[in-house]
């Protein structure tokens, strides 16, 4: 395996689009990872240069291919760029040439010659129920199939809320036992990157630190990088001004929903939903996000929200973090004034002085 | 010595002392009118978004408050003020956390009605405490007696009036309710008949034990007030700072009543000391 | 004139400028009021106190009416000059720290708007009736003789017994105003017995300040010491009902916090005693006049707890309108008695029936 950046000299990638990646890689990952952690994409061109390039094997289980739709509407770089120059990608069902028994000895080969070192990317859930026999590739049970490429891989990583939860499949009743990836898989490191479908870029940002630190990123008690998934929507909203002084639509297409005006009313899942979309947006179109083109947050990434909690029913707002303009339930006002304090003092001094000089005049006995 | 002078003054002095002590006489507690309405807060539903704030100041046609926390640029009151019916403050205390919406609280036995000389604070349609600036003088006496602190007295104008929430009476008149209620995402602020309200409280006091400090407040308090409070925090966290189930006016009205009782005890005492300086002037000289 | 007198005048005249100044720029520039404290200095100060310092007509008029003590008659006339100045003063401080005076004649004429229950209406018309009754007491002594002076000599009987019926009332009021703050007013000074402790204090201070003024103008000078006396009396008894009251509802530990409000309380207890122990009635009756003032002064403003983050202490501007219409308020009265026959007792060629009912055979007559 060569490094990218001796793949992207053979390739004859244009440099402009390597660091053009990896300036939108900055954005994506601007805290928490290792190979963002720069001042500049020329460094981070460096980093990731010097990794080499991971080998990455794609499953797809009870999916809707979104999560692959996601990163083909990537374009800087190009999808071919991105397969053949900063991954290898060599088992994908969607997009690769083979199919049929080819495709059964693509994956075959390509867990042989990377075993132990590739990186596993699953998109769908994972039926259990009827001992798994809801879904079957090439005549196998997903979950065997699974288990089978996860044991050779290094680290696995769950590609969108179906693989990190089980998602839409997983919603009650939940006919097929739908579940997501590490409550299968317990001997791998398991990096959930849920979503319906998660930004590209956190799949890349994540591959990538991988591939250059050996090392998933930090990630937090769900299994999510923290760079990403630390925050809820609410507290990032571009809208969250509106939010703040009260200004709310109340009806799609009314006068505040056309003013771009908070969403809570219309049931915004912001307040609960731990996601990055907010700062970054989809298809490489600023707005290109659910808020931003005035449509409330559904909480895709949630399990407790996603699918099951109303789309028009308000959030809970977990974290009150309010503003400081809340006043407190005793405010401080005007306090004394020293100079009238002083004054006082002085006068009420000098009356009680004079009384009493007066009352040295008056004897105590009659006249 | 003259013995009948001697024993006329004793009693005289007896008779006008005793109009004087205050007679408590037992003054009834008051009950909500019948046709009464209020409001029903919850903490637990308060996210805190003020949507209420932005439109009492609307309906009420309010000026911002940019002297409080607003730095001049926002409409950030400290508290409820002169341009300020309504206002949602934060206590915080660790992890500890509430939102608290103050405003009037329109008691069933209000202080500032009992204390207004002309009536321009009374109790109107629907229970709602109102506000009349025609009979108004600008004394101020009801922003001193108010346990909730809640008129509040126009200092920067010329021709300053009291203000304070009347529950949007303009647009109860209209069928509509409160503008506080009628913009709640949450439901946090309800609407609705005062004993519908009280059963609602009660309700959800019942199905979630543990939920709330187990106590509706203003369903006793200081005489009972229309506008209810439900709370995860205890009460006087949130600045409701008296407890007492005794209505304000109970005991000064109490005592004045029972000095006053139709008026009889002044015209009594002015006819005591008629008779005697009639009698003392017959006398005429002077003795002791 | 003297130079007290001067500056008594320059003193009046920058109240009133600083009235004018009030009217011009409203209430919050020009004071330090605010909606914790919405009753300040001008209240506590020149409203509460000030009547009861002028209440001296009402004590020296029990005393020689009802009381028959005629020996007291010549103090009638300066004490009830006092307390028409001290009223009409308290009745313009009220005017100044209104909000809305243009209504204020409405206050005695919208008889069908009247709150029965207010105690404030109450104070307000017995005060604006009591303003009438003294200047028309007064009128005997300002009027030469006339229709009206026979016509009011015929009624002063009942004019004197309103004089004395009125600030039984409005006194007793001015206490259950603070009633009404209810859990607001501390509980040291919170009671029922708020009227009669008003009332106390009042024929107390109206004492007092009838020693001050006939220690000042060094007239009747023997007298004094039993109005003394009955001040000393009237403190003792003030004292003795408070705590009594206070250990019978189980309040008296508060008092043993020596926190602000327990120290003040103690202060009040202790001028309220000390005059026992003076002999000097002008020091007495400072004493008596300044525990007086304290404790009604407390009452309406120290012990009124509006909850935290308020904060009230009069601006330069009240105290100096304050200041101004107490200068006024003497100046006036100095004026006045160097017209007419004020202070020497009511001159023997004065026909007032009253006057020679009640005018002491000439052997108790003081030689001044």
């Amino acid at each position: 395996m060569s490094t990218i950046a001796e793949q992207l000299r053979r390739s004859g990638a244009s440099r402009r689009d390597f660091l053009t990646f990896c300036g939108k890689l900055m954005v994506a990952a601007p805290a928490g990872l290792a190979i963002t952690s720069f001042l500049s994409p020329e460094a981070v061109a460096a980093t990731i240069g010097r990794a080499r390039r991971p080998s990455v094997i794609w499953l797809h289980m009870q999916d809707c291919t979104g999560c692959t739709e996601t990163l083909l509407r990537t374009s800087q770089p190009d999808l071919a760029t991105l397969l053949f120059d900063v991954i290898s990608l060599d088992y994908h069902e969607t997009v690769m040439a083979a199919s049929g028994y080819d495709a059964e000895h693509a994956l075959a080969d390509a867990m042989k010659e990377n075993d132990g070192k590739y990186i596993l990317v699953v998109e769908g859930s994972i039926p259990t129920g009827e001992s798994g026999t809801y879904l079957k590739i090439a005549g196998r049970n997903g979950i065997d199939m699974l288990r089978d490429v996860a044991a050779h891989s290094a680290a696995v990583v769950a590609m969108g809320s179906c693989a990190s939860w089980g998602g839409i499949p997983s919603s009650n009743i939940n006919p097929t036992g739908a579940t997501g990836v590490d409550s299968i898989i317990k001997s791998k490191p398991v990096v959930n990157l849920p979503g319906c479908p998660p930004n590209p870029y956190v799949l890349l940002a994540t591959i990538l630190e991988f591939a250059a630190t050996g090392k998933p990123p930090k990630l937090d008690s769900l299994g999510r990088p923290k760079f990403a998934y630390d925050r809820v929507i609410h507290d990032h909203c571009p809208r969250r001004a509106h939010f703040d002084a009260g200004r709310f639509a109340k009806e799609f297409g009314d006068s505040g929903h056309r003013s771009g005006w908070c969403l809570y009313q219309l049931g915004c899942k912001g307040p609960v939903t731990h996601a990055p979309c907010s700062t970054r947006h989809f298809n490489e179109v600023v707005d290109c996000w659910p808020i931003g083109i005035g449509s409330p947050c559904v909480g895709c990434t949630e399990k407790d929200v996603a699918f099951t909690v109303p789309i028009f029913k308000t959030a809970d707002i977990i974290h009150p973090v309010p503003p400081n303009t809340y006043p407190p339930i005793a405010a401080e006002h005007k306090g004394i004034s020293p100079v009238a304090t002083g004054v006082a003092g002085i006068v009420g001094g000098a009356l009680i002085g004079a009384g009493l000089l007066a009352s040295r005049n008056f004897p105590s006995k009659e006249e | 010595m003259d013995i009948d002078r001697r024993s006329l003054l004793k009693t005289a002095a007896a008779a006008a002392t005793l109009t004087i002590i205050p007679a408590a006489e037992a003054r009834e507690r008051r009950v909500a009118p019948s046709d009464a309405v209020g409001l029903l807060y919850d903490t637990t539903r308060c996210v805190g978004c003020k949507a209420c704030v932005v439109a009492c100041k609307q309906a009420n046609e309010m000026a911002p408050d940019v002297d409080g926390y607003g730095g001049g640029l926002y409409d950030a009151p400290e508290g409820l003020n002169e341009y300020t019916k309504n206002v949602i403050a934060l206590y915080r205390e660790g992890e500890e956390q509430s939102f608290v919406k103050k405003q009037c609280m329109h008691c069933i036995d209000p202080a500032c009605v009992g204390a207004c000389m002309l009536g321009a604070m009374h109790k109107g349609a629907f229970g709602v405490v109102s506000y009349d600036a025609a009979k108004c003088v600008g004394c101020r006496y009801c922003e001193t007696v108010c346990p909730f602190n809640v008129p509040k007295f126009e200092w920067s104008k010329k021709a300053p009036k009291i203000v304070k929430c009347e529950l949007c009476r303009h647009r109860l008149a209209e069928g509509k309710e409160p503008a506080c209620s009628e913009v709640c995402p949450r439901g946090a602020v309800i609407f609705g008949r005062y004993a519908d309200l009280l059963a609602d409280a009660r309700e959800r006091l019942a199905k979630n034990p543990g939920k709330y400090v187990p106590k509706i407040y203003g369903e006793r308090e200081l005489g009972g007030t229309q506008v209810l409070y439900l709370s995860h925090v205890p009460f006087e966290k949130l600045g409701f700072r008296f407890q007492g189930e005794e209505a304000v006016p109970h005991v000064q009205q109490s005592v004045q009543h029972g000095v006053y009782k139709g008026f009889a005890a002044p015209v009594a005492l002015y006819a005591l000391l008629g008779a005697v300086m009639f009698r003392n002037r017959r006398r005429g000289d002077s003795d002791e | 004139m003297s130079r007290n007198f001067k500056i008594l005048l320059l003193l009046a005249a920058i109240g009133i400028m600083l009235i004018i100044r009030r009217f011009a720029i409203g209430l919050g520039a020009s004071t330090a009021l605010s909606d914790g404290y919405p009753l300040g200095l001008w209240i506590a100060l020149d409203v509460v106190v000030g009547t009861a310092l002028a209440c001296g007509g009402y004590a020296v008029a029990l005393l020689v009416y009802i009381f028959n003590r005629g020996q007291y008659h010549p103090l009638v006339r300066p004490a009830i000059l006092t307390s028409a100045l001290g009223y009409s003063m308290a009745g313009l401080s009220v005017a100044i720290d209104l909000g809305r005076p243009w209504n204020m004649w409405k206050i005695p004429l919208y008889f069908r708007n009247w709150n029965l229950n207010s105690a404030l209406l109450e104070v307000a018309l017995c005060i604006m009736a009591y303003v009438c009754v003294l200047w028309i007491e007064l009128t005997p002594a300002m009027l030469k003789p006339s229709r009206i002076t026979r016509f009011l000599d015929r009624i002063l009987v009942w004019i004197i017994a309103l004089g004395m019926l009125l600030p039984t009332m409005h006194q007793s009021s001015l206490g259950s105003l603070m009633l009404l703050a209810g859990p607001k007013l501390h509980p040291l000074w919170n009671t029922p017995l708020l009227p009669l402790l008003f009332l106390i204090t009042c024929l107390a201070m109206g004492y007092a300040m009838v020693v001050f003024e006939s220690a000042i103008s060094r007239r009747h000078t023997a007298l004094l010491a039993v109005l003394q006396k009955i001040a000393v009396f009237a403190g003792i008894a003030f004292v003795a009902l408070r705590l009594i009251d206070l250990a019978l509802r189980s309040r008296l530990s508060i008092a043993m916090h020596l926190d602000l409000y327990g120290i003040i309380f103690w202060i009040e207890i202790v001028l309220w005693l000390m005059p026992a122990m003076i002999a000097n009635p002008f020091r007495g009756a400072m004493c008596i006049a300044l525990a007086g003032g304290l404790y009604r002064f407390d009452t309406f403003l120290v012990a009124f707890q509006p909850g935290p983050g308020w904060h009230y202490f009069p601006s330069v501007s009240e105290m100096f309108i304050s200041i101004g219409l107490i200068a006024l308020e003497i100046a006036i009265y100095i004026a006045l008695v160097k017209r007419f026959p004020i202070l020497g007792g009511m001159p023997a060629q004065e026909h007032s029936r009253v006057a020679q009912a009640f005018q002491p055979a000439p052997r108790h007559q003081e030689t001044t």
